[in-house]
């Protein structure tokens, strides 16, 4: 077998993309020179119609020019990603590539279309299609949702991200197996580790551990937030300064000193991060309870059957998330814990949760007490509602805007939180395929390899971005209302 | 002024009291002290071994007392064997009419830090000097971090919406979205590797503590100096946007003011109020970015000692630590209360 070049029979288009590329850059840079250097044109052409429109100056002609070279990039990139997916191994690596991510294309493609063609009857979610940021961002996030998700129905990967096959150690992206089996992919499309295992495959399966840890413990760091912060802010006194007091506390610790203290198997062994998720994990069934209680308060039938429906499978949920075999909580029967969340995860979960939390108290308490001035909160008041009712059917709802933008902000942190802890090596296990974990190992050949750090580091690198162009997309677009 | 001040310190006392008892305990957790017995005994110890090395080194007693020993409030522990007589405020072994002679209270009010089981030495002075190349790590990071950011958040918000908004925006959202172990896994790939022929910069920082050059030290600050810059300068962007459309700027333009001097005499001094605070509040951050970049560069400095010490349960190492970071923290949150009350005199203290 030979080794597989980067692009393969699809080699003609490198000239062609690099020649766009550098009429790309040209034209950003003509762009800047000219917006900084340029004054604004004012001037107004009337023609003989009557009609009247704007002189085109320099400043236009740039605009237009970037315009045409970024389409054109982005045509060829496209044409890389088509023939790719037709031609397969025969157009390389990048070929090779963009057929194994072909699930995750369709689900965008699908996505995308049914997004754009309903856009304007999905609210919030819909006018993120109107700001090009967002949709990018989107589009960044959603490619890693769909590969974590793909990846962990093993659709993607091309070898078992854990197994080492001889001779591969160190490999450059594109070496064939020596003797592959029957049916698997004869090349390592990102090259080998320093163990030899698969970059490709164990990029792919990092994604899965990001998308299935970040948005839950998000959510339940907010969760946690929500349910101190709205007190807090609506009631202020003793309690805003117990609470405050409490999370300062925790926000003026280092994190990773926090993560070192926390996310060791010594610790693990005495119990504390079960004792910690049975508090933290506590929250969302004490939310739900309030929230649903404070509506229905007066309908007792209604309330019971709202209370049974909500909190039934919640409180399911909730030990067997906190109980675990063989460790010190292990009250439940085994038939109900039936999801195994082994100790070194269920730490990562919960020290991240903990470290979360704080900084959504101080967002939800800040805008509590900006909100409860208003006079929906004064008519409401009036009416005689309980202050639960007020500050969970009044205010949240209308601090849902800044929320919503902080959520996918700190999904990201998250991310970027979960990629520390693997760099240093804490909670994961040690094979594990997480991003951070991967860097780490390998940044200790970087001088000589650069294959195995790079992708994991991209990968995370445009995961965040997406993140955090989604974010501002939502901001931009929450803002026009 | 002085009862904000005062009340300010109380609270920074007592929340280093928490957060040190915090550290305490997790660190006197028993498979911690199972786990430093072993690393100081052998690794081969049986349970009764392991009991009786830590009661004879004073880690048998109860946490609270252990605590109050540390901070000084309580007299040290001592030990008795048939050799002589051991204890905090002993070194060595003596006998029993020297051990009478010696301090009975040795904690940090008296000055003294203990001593680190992970590198034998004294923590004061192990700190001491690894603050010490940290403390020149960030001054260089603040030189680079804090005028870039300022420049690119006053150049970004001085036009909103302008060409030069859009993509320095774009510039610093890139920076907040690459933590340091990304982008200084890029730096160290791009500018130092053999690989790609770029060898501008060295990989490690090791030689930058005794003869720190451009060279070995630039990739280290810029790494950290690149994840604070970008939020420093959208919290100025934000701020500076903000000033422009205010009242004051809008009659200066109609005066007949330049741009340029709208923007360096009118709207620059209001708007770095709010950054000024955004700054401060930065330095947690970047002891964050510290431990990070310092172990990926292989600085040796208090990030450095912070791994070594949390990764070997060296428990007065690790104490001294936190309350340098907490400290740390907590300082710099009391200047930027001070400093908005002194650089915005629409508030004011009641």
């Amino acid at each position: 077998m030979d080794p597989l070049s980067w692009t393969g029979s699809i080699a003609f288009l490198n000239p062609i993309l690099m020649i766009a590329l550098a009429i790309l850059v040209l034209s950003v840079l003509a762009w800047l020179l000219i917006g900084a250097v340029m004054p604004e044109n004012r001037a107004i052409n009337a023609s003989a119609d009557g009609s009247v429109t704007l002189a085109s100056g320099p400043r236009d002609m740039a605009a237009l020019v970037l315009r045409f070279a970024f389409l054109g990039t982005a045509a060829i990139v496209l044409a890389y990603l088509v023939l790719g997916i037709v031609l397969d191994t025969k157009a390389g690596i990048i070929g090779a590539m963009a057929r194994q991510f072909l699930p995750v294309w369709v689900a965008l493609v699908v996505l995308f279309g049914v997004s754009i063609s309903y856009k304007r009857r999905l609210g919030l979610y819909g006018k993120l299609f109107d700001s090009p940021i967002g949709m990018i961002g989107f589009a960044l996030v959603m490619f890693w949702v769909f590969t974590g998700f793909f990846g962990s129905l093993d659709l993607i990967v091309t070898h078992d991200p854990l197994s080492q096959v001889s001779g591969m150690k160190n490999k450059v992206p594109g070496t064939p197996l020596r003797n592959p089996d029957e049916g698997v992919l004869q090349w390592y499309l990102l090259g080998g580790d320093n163990l030899a295992r698969d970059v490709f495959s164990r990029m792919v399966k990092g994604a899965w551990e990001v998308v299935k840890i970040a948005p839950v413990a998000t959510i339940f760091a907010f969760m946690v937030g929500i349910t101190l912060g709205l007190p807090a802010g609506y009631f202020g006194g003793r309690l805003d300064t117990l609470l405050s007091f409490l999370a300062n506390l925790i926000l003026a610790f280092p994190v990773i000193l926090l993560f070192y203290l926390l996310v060791t198997p010594e610790i693990v062994a005495t119990g504390l991060p079960q004792y910690m998720a049975a508090i933290l994990f506590a929250f969302p069934l004490i939310f739900f309870g309030v929230l649903i209680n404070s509506r229905f308060r007066t309908q007792p039938s209604k309330n019971f059957t709202w209370l049974l429906v909500t909190l039934l499978p919640l409180s399911l949920l909730y030990l067997s998330l906190i109980n675990e075999e063989g460790s010190k909580i292990d009250i439940a029967p085994r038939a109900l814990d039936f999801i195994p969340l082994p100790g070194g995860l269920l730490v990562v979960f919960v020290s991240v949760v903990f470290v979360n939390s704080p900084t959504v108290f101080r967002i939800v308490r800040g805008l509590t007490m900006d909100i409860k001035t208003r006079d929906y909160v004064a008519a409401a008041q009036t009416r005689g509602e309980r202050p639960w009712y007020i500050m969970l059917w009044e205010v949240l709802p209308n601090a849902r805007g800044p929320l919503i933008v902080d959520f996918c902000l700190r999904i990201g942190y998250t991310t970027i939180l979960l990629g520390t802890l693997g760099f240093f090596g804490l909670g994961l296990e040690p094979e594990s395929p997480d991003w951070g974990s991967t860097i780490n190992e390998g940044r200790k050949l970087l001088s000589i390899y650069l294959h195995p750090a790079l992708p994991p580091a991209m990968a995370l690198l445009s995961l965040v971005l997406g993140l955090n162009l989604l974010a501002d997309g939502l901001r931009e677009e929450s803002l026009k209302d | 002024m002085g009862m904000f001040i005062l009340r300010r310190t109380g609270v920074m006392i007592l929340t280093a009291l928490c957060l040190t008892f915090i550290v305490f305990f997790l660190t006197n957790l028993y498979p911690n002290l199972e786990k430093l017995a072993k690393t100081q005994g052998n690794f081969r110890m049986t349970d009764e071994a392991v009991a009786s090395w830590l009661d004879s080194n004073g880690y048998a007693q109860p946490t609270i007392q252990k605590y109050g020993q540390w901070l000084g409030v309580l007299p040290g522990w001592t030990h008795e064997t048939e050799d002589g007589v051991t204890g905090r405020c002993i070194t060595g072994t003596l006998t029993q009419a020297e051990a009478a002679e010696a301090r009975s209270f040795c904690g940090i009010l008296q000055g003294d830090w203990g001593y680190s089981t992970r590198f034998k030495d004294e923590v004061s002075s192990i700190v001491a000097e690894r603050l010490g190349n940290t403390g020149y790590l960030m001054f260089w990071v603040l030189m680079l971090m804090v005028p870039s950011a300022l420049i690119i958040g006053v150049l970004a918000g001085m036009r909103e919406g302008s060409v030069t908004d859009r993509s320095l925006s774009t510039v610093s959202i890139l920076t907040t979205a690459t933590p340091e172990y990304v982008s200084g896994v890029i730096f160290i790939a791009v500018f130092t590797s053999s690989t790609v022929g770029l060898k501008w910069f060295k990989g490690t920082a090791t030689s930058a503590m005794d003869n720190p050059t451009f060279e070995n030290f630039f990739l280290p600050v810029l790494t950290i100096a690149l994840y604070g810059m970008g939020y420093i300068a959208r919290m100025t962007r934000a701020s500076m946007t903000e000033v422009m459309t205010a009242q004051y700027i809008r009659t200066a333009r109609l005066k007949g003011v330049s741009f340029h001097n709208i923007v360096l005499k009118h709207a620059l001094r209001n708007a770095l109020i709010a950054p000024f605070t955004v700054i401060m509040l930065q330095f947690p951050w970047l002891l964050n970015g510290v431990v990070i970049v310092e172990t990926l560069f292989n600085y040796k400095g208090f990030g450095w000692i912070l791994v070594e010490a949390a990764g070997n349960n060296d428990i007065e190492l690790l104490l001294a630590i936190s309350v340098v970071s907490v400290f740390v923290v907590l300082v710099t949150q009391l200047i930027s209360d001070i400093g908005y009350v002194y650089l915005n005199p629409r508030i004011r203290m009641s």
